[in-house]
């Protein structure tokens, strides 16, 4: 084919008072790739169906009010509902405190794991499939295990405390331990796969940075310090935001756990708040004003996420 | 270097390879989609009836119908009788198909109840609770049924309590029809009453004795506790209203505010913390809701707790218990109890064939006194619960025979239920808002079970500003 053949970008430019082409560079385009384009229609129906209508739905529902069968605009009226429901401050405070204290747990501790099998030179798959087997078994059957674990009377961790001569312990029954004790088995149940990219991320750390650092005098926590975390940073971040997006969305252990409120509510998260609004009280309108709520919040945190994820790329 | 241009067997085979793809996609989509039989006018062929409510039913119009709350299967013996009772009815309605659905559970769970509202996947005829009138009638889901609803197609309509009957009208129209009502009083295990050297014939009648009679059942040991109580998923406020209902209080006073933060409400709590930490009568695993009290009296590990006594059916067919180690009491305190129920309603949009065809059918099987579930010498031979106290609408002539009928095939000692039968307390329903009042509820109730120092002034003065809160926002 001849250079003379291929369009050009001044062949193609329309000519003022010129007729326009039959067809646009955009249905060339489509017709170009109609392949692609009809297998992606799948995928586009779904989200469409699936996650953008909800979404445009939920935001209209929540400025939309339904009774005896009739739906009206509602205004503000929906969320001034959820603003002074007594449960909404107590259940953003839970909700960071869970998010805190996974924080707390659920990222150094995956961490610490990681670093720990690193070092390990012999049954590292052996460990790595120890540490990922809690994330395997059902999430429901591994709440139920430790609503089992936790039982004040016949729980198995009352009857260690009590061979070690410690006091027996409330747990899930005590505003004072329930959230920690939800924490507990929710780092429990999702640890593994976190571990197992901070180990990913751990393995691709040069070893001539440690032989260097090990040169210079470096210990064990120096080299942690100084090699493993900047070289993990672009990592750690990732997770910690990504760790804050999911905590912050928790439902299904303080739901198992303990029915989900909790004594005295102690344990009422956000989106637990949002299916008792929906589910319990037939209030679609209040569950979606305070479901924008979070969605606000989240959106913050997601496109934080987003900008590093593109720092990584780039 | 791009070819720009397309051979035509190219382009017929990717826009075949698009259109195939197309066409996959929307294939699979129509597979994960929900499929809907629901239909509003839906089975029925419309202009084969007559639209006149009065008009019976024409036998030639063929009408299909779902219906929910169809026994399991692990519920062998009261699904033969539905089957039983469906070969029935069509023996006088050969037009009319019914298509059960059976859930798992109890035959309503809100969460899933209200979701079906929303989605307007409710079955034609709907089992739902007394209380749920006001939500289904916001989700415009249930059909006037009052043109249809006649001495002619409900016979013994004139000798059901215009009170149960009541539950389900609205502004002069009916909506649904009652098949079950109850009353809360409190269930014991009479062994271990008898264990304990309680008279198991005199269930307590005042919560001090309750509280005394707890205390000599915690104290046989091995795990055993006198009473139970909820604290979560809202039952726990309900129990609250049926304890204040019992004292004489009330939770929503009628100025449509709270009404507990007061010396009952505080009785209410100061006992059940009292029997919890002082007398440590109750068990350490609190947090309990609908379902967790019968297992603990059926493992022998519960002397009482509030109960309908319908509870008893549901402990001996899933639990395994056994009639004879049970009974019941008027609710302690006996100033008025809670009651409740649950019916059918019709689905909105039903054609008017569906709704008779739906009418006959409830008729049948839940409001004819000797048929369906009023045939007692069936369950009887079924081997199913006879002798409880429930469901008790029919009135007059008909209650006398239809409690003689149950006397005379009684599968269980009725005698044990003889001491809530005597004494008749006066019912009172729900308040309003009642699961988002229980829900604010829940939470003194879980105080007080769960923390010794609990403050119960704080804790009820708490309750009322939130429950308050909740009623200004209907």
């Amino acid at each position: 084919m001849s250079a003379s053949t291929l369009p050009t970008r001044e062949a193609t430019r329309p000519h003022p008072g010129a007729e326009l082409p039959r067809q646009s560079g955009f249905a060339r385009a489509l017709r170009r790739n109609l392949t692609a384009h009809g297998f992606l229609i799948g995928a586009v129906l779904c989200f469409a169906f699936f996650s953008w209508y909800p979404m445009v739905r939920e935001f209209l529902l929540a400025f939309q009010k339904t009774k005896d069968g009739r739906t009206t605009w509602a205004g503000w009226s929906n969320l001034s509902y959820v603003f002074h429901d007594p449960a909404f401050w107590q259940a953003w405070r839970n909700t960071l405190l869970f998010t805190g204290l996974a924080l707390v747990l659920g990222f150094v501790l995956p961490f610490l794991v990681a670093v720990l099998l690193n070092e390990f030179r012999h049954g590292q798959g052996y460990l790595r499939l120890l540490v990922y087997l809690p994330v395997m078994l059902p999430p429901v059957a591994s709440v139920l295990l430790f609503k089992y674990f936790y039982d004040p009377g016949y729980g198995l961790f009352n009857r260690v405390f009590e061979l070690l001569g410690l006091p027996a312990q409330q747990w899930l029954q005590s505003t004072d331990t329930a959230m920690l004790s939800v924490v507990i088995a929710a780092t429990w149940m999702n640890m593994g796969s976190a571990t197992l990219v901070y180990l990913a991320a751990l393995q691709g750390i040069p070893g001539e940075l440690y032989e260097a650092a090990e040169l210079d005098g470096a210990g064990l926590l120096r080299k942690i310090w100084h090699v493993t975390v900047p070289q993990t940073r672009l990592v750690l971040s990732l997770m910690f935001l990504m760790q804050i997006i999911a905590t912050m969305q928790v439902f299904t252990e303080p739901f198992l756990l303990t029915n989900g409120a909790g004594p005295e509510g102690s344990t009422t998260t956000v989106v637990y708040l949002i299916y008792q609004y929906a589910f319990n009280f037939n209030n679609y309108g209040g569950a979606a004003a305070l479901g924008l709520c979070l969605l606000v919040l989240l959106a913050g945190f997601s496109a934080a996420y987003v900008r590093l994820s593109r720092d990584s790329d780039g | 270097m791009r070819r720009t241009s397309f051979s035509p067997a190219r382009q017929i085979r990717r826009t075949a390879v698009g259109a195939l793809a197309g066409a996959l996609a929307l294939t699979a989509l129509a597979a994960c989609g929900t499929s809907s039989s629901d239909s509003g006018n839906g089975d029925s062929k419309p202009g084969t009836g007559s639209s006149d409510p009065a008009a019976p039913l024409d036998p030639k119009t063929k009408v299909d119908l779902t219906i929910d709350c169809m026994p399991p299967a692990a519920k062998a013996a009261e699904l033969k009788e539905w089957k039983q009772d469906v070969a029935t009815f069509n023996r006088t309605y050969p037009n009319v198909k019914i298509v059960g659905r059976s859930t798992p559970g109890q035959c309503e769970e809100p969460p899933r109840f209200t979701a079906a509202l929303k989605a307007k996947s409710q079955p034609d005829v709907f089992y739902s609770y007394f209380t749920d009138l006001q939500q289904v009638l916001d989700n415009n889901g249930a059909a006037d049924i009052s043109a249809y609803v006649t001495d002619k197609s409900v016979p013994a309509l004139n000798s059901i309590d215009p009170a149960v009957m009541g539950v389900y009208k609205k502004d002069g129209k009916m909506y649904g029809l009652p098949t079950s009502n109850y009353q809360m009083g409190i269930m014991i295990n009479r062994k271990l009453f008898q264990r304990a050297g309680l008279d198991p014939d005199r269930p307590p009648t005042t919560w001090e004795e309750v509280r005394t009679d707890s205390q000599a059942i915690a104290k046989l040991g091995g795990g055993v506790y006198g009473y139970g109580e909820y604290s979560a998923e809202n039952t726990g406020g309900w129990h609250f209203t049926a304890a204040m209902y019992s004292l004489g209080g009330d939770v929503v006073g009628s100025d449509g505010r709270a009404a507990f933060d007061n010396a009952t409400g505080k009785q209410v709590l100061q006992q059940l913390h009292d029997m919890r930490w002082t007398d440590r009568s109750m068990s350490q695993t609190q947090l309990l809701k609908w379902g967790d009290l019968q297992k603990q009296i059926t493992a022998d590990k519960l002397g009482m707790f509030l109960a309908a006594p319908d509870d008893i059916a549901y402990m001996v067919q899933q639990l395994g218990a056994k009639y004879e180690n049970f009974g019941m009491g008027p609710i302690p305190g006996g100033k008025a109890t809670l009651t409740g129920g649950n019916g059918y309603m019709i689905k909105q949009g039903s054609s008017p064939d569906k709704i008779k065809a739906a009418i006959a059918w409830l008729n049948f099987k839940n409001l004819s006194p000797g048929k369906g579930q009023f045939e007692w010498a069936r369950t009887k031979a079924d081997q199913l619960p006879v002798g409880v106290p429930q469901p008790n609408f029919f009135t007059g002539d008909v209650k006398a025979a239809d409690l003689k009928s149950r006397t005379d095939n009684a599968t269980m000692p009725v005698a044990n239920f003889a001491p809530y039968l005597a004494k008749p307390i006066p019912g009172k329903a729900e308040p309003p808002k009642a699961q988002e009042v229980y829900k604010v509820l829940d939470n003194a109730m879980s105080a007080v079970l769960t923390n010794k120092d609990a403050d119960i002034a704080k804790l009820l003065s708490t309750a009322r500003t939130q429950v308050d809160q909740v009623l200004a926002n209907q």
